[in-house]
């Protein structure tokens, strides 16, 4: 059984950061650089967090391969975004963008070269010339392996600076005094099964996404939101949930991504009479529209009876045309995934796609600075004290409704390190440790304590297959009032059940029974913020469309959503159109 | 394989592409059984490796080295027939 006693072991640190992807290292590296006594807990080894799938590339504005600039960046991000990105955050992601990409490579990032020397940039969905005239080449990859590389040239880097590393720990509640501060989280050693309290100045969440609330998605299985599960838990709201991104390539029934970079080089979809149909859709981007745009008009094709298979219910990616050559050189890996996935070989067959959960584009809300921000006394951004976001489980909003391809690597380079200066900052000012409140360990205790003693309860597994059946039912790209409300009952009959989960394996080392319940504790906070949030959102904007409301919806929802796990309370507050230094970018219609 | 030996092996095979997750779920579920402590020993050989090299063996994009004993080259089989 686990440690539920009231000794629970206290360590104490400077910081404390969650997680060990792009976000959580980057910002680590800040931290341990500047001489702080900084703890990374990753509950796998951090080379093989979710960062390590990112194949497409780093956005930048490099202008290596001809003219770019930020402010082409930057209105590619806000259109991309349909005008809910908060345009401070997105301005200071895009102008600080070329610094981190190239402070990157000094830290011996093996980026793609041109002759020259510079980093090689690939087309990328989305990222245009002269404000959405033709595509340019902004994305900075290392052949298919950028997160992987990324990975390992920022791990090595803190293995170097001393950055304790606490690997196959998970981190289970968020500690906050009654003030509101965060002093730290409570965690749980998987070797020993032991809960420890990590006892910090200011604490750092980097946990990724939670692609695994649907049962159709491009996520690894350790994608289970467990940074936003604790900070909904600790009172704090989730923001703009009801975004999710459906990547347009998704292999058909396994949800394998096949990379944008495919359409980069020339592949294109077809529907059932083998029309190049996204030429209707989006005229002068085509195939390399935003993914919104491109997995909406999929969801039409099919929809409206176009669809290719058997059962009609996916399109086709084509690629034979570029030759065995072109795909094995620049596309290295896609045969295997068509192989193994969709057998079919894509030199002489088109892949079958789907259009497929891949990235949230909403979270824990932070200003650009990566500080947590909630409405408080009147102020809608006000700071929570020693608490940070960054990565994709922070919502800054650099996305608002929709990301741009290779936005994300960019956005956790850029808040990682950026929400580490604020730490410096924050330290600075305010020296020493605050007290731990007496209930520091209480929640995850009696969560632990609960698991164990459930008897007549469900099987974990079940309940969570039920809870992705349902959001995959109720909350696909295209949403309907009538599934919508039912899908809040639903969830939240589901979300009762997963307070009455029962383990049968209740031994104490490396049980990873009990682990996965815990991270059912957190999706199922994810899946309710999303349906709820979803529920109420009468527009379609970027990333799906409603069946009562296809059209986007400036006077009444040009607002970020808030979600409150006590009550499943909205509140809103204002999209911020005003950038640091450049003109607004004023919302408009949406053309490709 | 007593519990602890096989959560340790499930939690190992979580990993960082989906790819390799479904792979090994697959696998899991036909073969964890019957795993004698030498094959055993081979797939957590194979497991050390990176997410990126260890698809590439999966899918069949890259071999193992030449030389090592033959259970590793057997668990390959069968992880690639998953
Ligand atoms: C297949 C795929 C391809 C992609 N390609 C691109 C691309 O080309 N360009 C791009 O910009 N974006 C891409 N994205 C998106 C991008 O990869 C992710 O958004 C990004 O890598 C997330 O990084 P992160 O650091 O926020 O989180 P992750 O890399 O997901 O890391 C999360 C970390 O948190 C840890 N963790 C989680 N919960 C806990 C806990 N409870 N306790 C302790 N530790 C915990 C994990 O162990 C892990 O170390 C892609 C996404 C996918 C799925």
């Amino acid at each position: 059984m686990a440690n539920v006693g009231r000794n629970t072991p206290v360590r104490k640190f400077d910081a404390v950061v969650v997680g060990a992807g792009g976000a959580g290292l980057r910002a680590a590296l800040q931290l341990s650089e500047a001489g702080l006594k900084c703890a990374v807990l990753s509950k796998v080894f951090p080379t093989r967090s979710h960062t390590v799938a990112a194949q497409g590339g780093v956005g930048a504005s490099l202008g290596n391969m001809g003219e770019d600039n930020w402010n082409w960046h930057m209105y590619d991000t806000v259109k991309g975004s349909d005008w809910l990105g908060d345009q401070d955050a997105i301005e200071f992601m895009v102008r600080t963008a070329p610094e981190v990409v190239i402070e990157l490579e000094h830290f011996g990032m093996p980026f793609d070269r041109n002759e020259d020397g510079t980093i090689y940039q690939r087309p990328f969905g989305g990222h245009s010339m002269n404000f959405g005239e033709k595509p340019v080449q902004r994305s900075c990859c290392a052949a298919d392996r950028t997160g992987h590389a990324m990975l390992h040239a920022l791990y090595q880097r803190n293995v170097r600076a001393n950055t304790q590393f606490f690997v196959e720990w998970m981190a289970l509640d968020l500690i906050r005094d009654p003030s509101g501060q965060v002093l730290g989280v409570t965690a749980l050693e998987m070797e020993t099964g032991e809960v420890m309290v990590f006892h910090a100045r200011a604490t750092l969440f980097a946990t990724g996404g939670a692609g695994r609330i649907y049962t159709s998605t491009t996520n690894a299985f350790i994608n289970t939101g467990d940074g936003l599960g604790m900070a909904a838990r600790a009172g704090i709201p989730l923001e703009d949930m009801e975004f999710w991104q459906f990547h347009p390539t998704g292999v058909a029934g396994a949800g394998v991504l096949i990379t944008e970079g495919v359409r980069g080089e020339g592949g294109y979809l077809l529907n059932k009479n083998g029309e190049r149909f996204m030429e209707r859709y989006a005229p002068n981007l085509k195939d390399l529209a935003s993914r919104d745009v491109v997995s909406r008009a999929m969801a039409t094709e099919i929809k409206e009876g176009r669809g290719a298979g058997k059962e009609g219910d996916c399109v086709l990616l084509k690629l034979d045309h570029l030759g065995a050559e072109v795909i094995d050189k620049r596309l290295p890996g896609i045969r295997e995934i068509a192989k193994k996935f969709a057998n079919v070989d894509p030199v002489k067959d088109p892949i079958p796609v789907v259009p497929t959960v891949h990235y949230q584009m909403g979270g824990i809300p932070t200003n650009y600075h990566g500080e947590v921000v909630v409405p408080k006394n009147g102020n809608a951004n006000s700071v929570v004290p020693g608490f940070y976001a960054a990565g994709e489980c922070g919502c800054a909003s650099v996305h608002g409704a929709n990301r741009l391809g290779t936005n994300s690597l960019t956005d956790l380079l850029v808040f990682g390190k950026a929400s580490g200066d604020s730490i410096i900052r924050f330290l600075k000012e305010n020296p020493g440790l605050k007290d731990l409140p007496k209930d520091a360990g209480d929640r995850s205790l009696s969560r632990l304590a609960r698991l164990e003693s459930q008897t007549n309860g469900e099987s974990y597994a079940e309940v969570a297959k039920d809870m992705r059946r349902t959001m995959q039912m109720h909350c696909g790209v295209f949403r309907f009032p009538d599934t919508l409300a039912e899908g809040v009952k639903k969830i939240r009959e589901i979300s009762d059940r997963v307070t009455r989960t029962e383990i049968k394996d209740k031994s104490k080392v490396f049980n990873t029974a009990r682990i996965e319940a815990l991270e059912l504790d957190n999706l199922i906070e994810v899946a309710r913020a999303t349906m709820v949030s979803a529920d109420a959102r009468t527009e379609s904007r970027g990333a799906h469309d409603r069946s009562d409301h296809h059209e986007r919806d400036d006077v009444n929802w040009l607002k970020h959503t808030l979600w409150y796990k006590e009550g499943d309370r909205l509140d809103y507050k204002p999209v911020n159109l005003k950038p640091l230094t450049a003109e607004s970018i004023e919302p408009k219609v949406r053309t490709y | 394989m007593d519990v602890v030996e096989f959560n340790r092996l499930r939690w190992n095979c979580r990993r960082g592409l989906l790819e390799n997750d479904l792979v090994l779920e697959k696998f899991l579920e036909r073969h964890a059984e019957s795993l004698d402590d030498v094959h055993l020993a081979a797939l957590n050989k194979l497991l050390e490796l990176d997410d990126n090299s260890l698809w590439a063996l999966l899918s069949g994009r890259t071999e193992y080295p030449e030389g090592s004993g033959s259970e590793i080259y057997e668990i390959l089989a069968l992880l690639r027939a998953c």
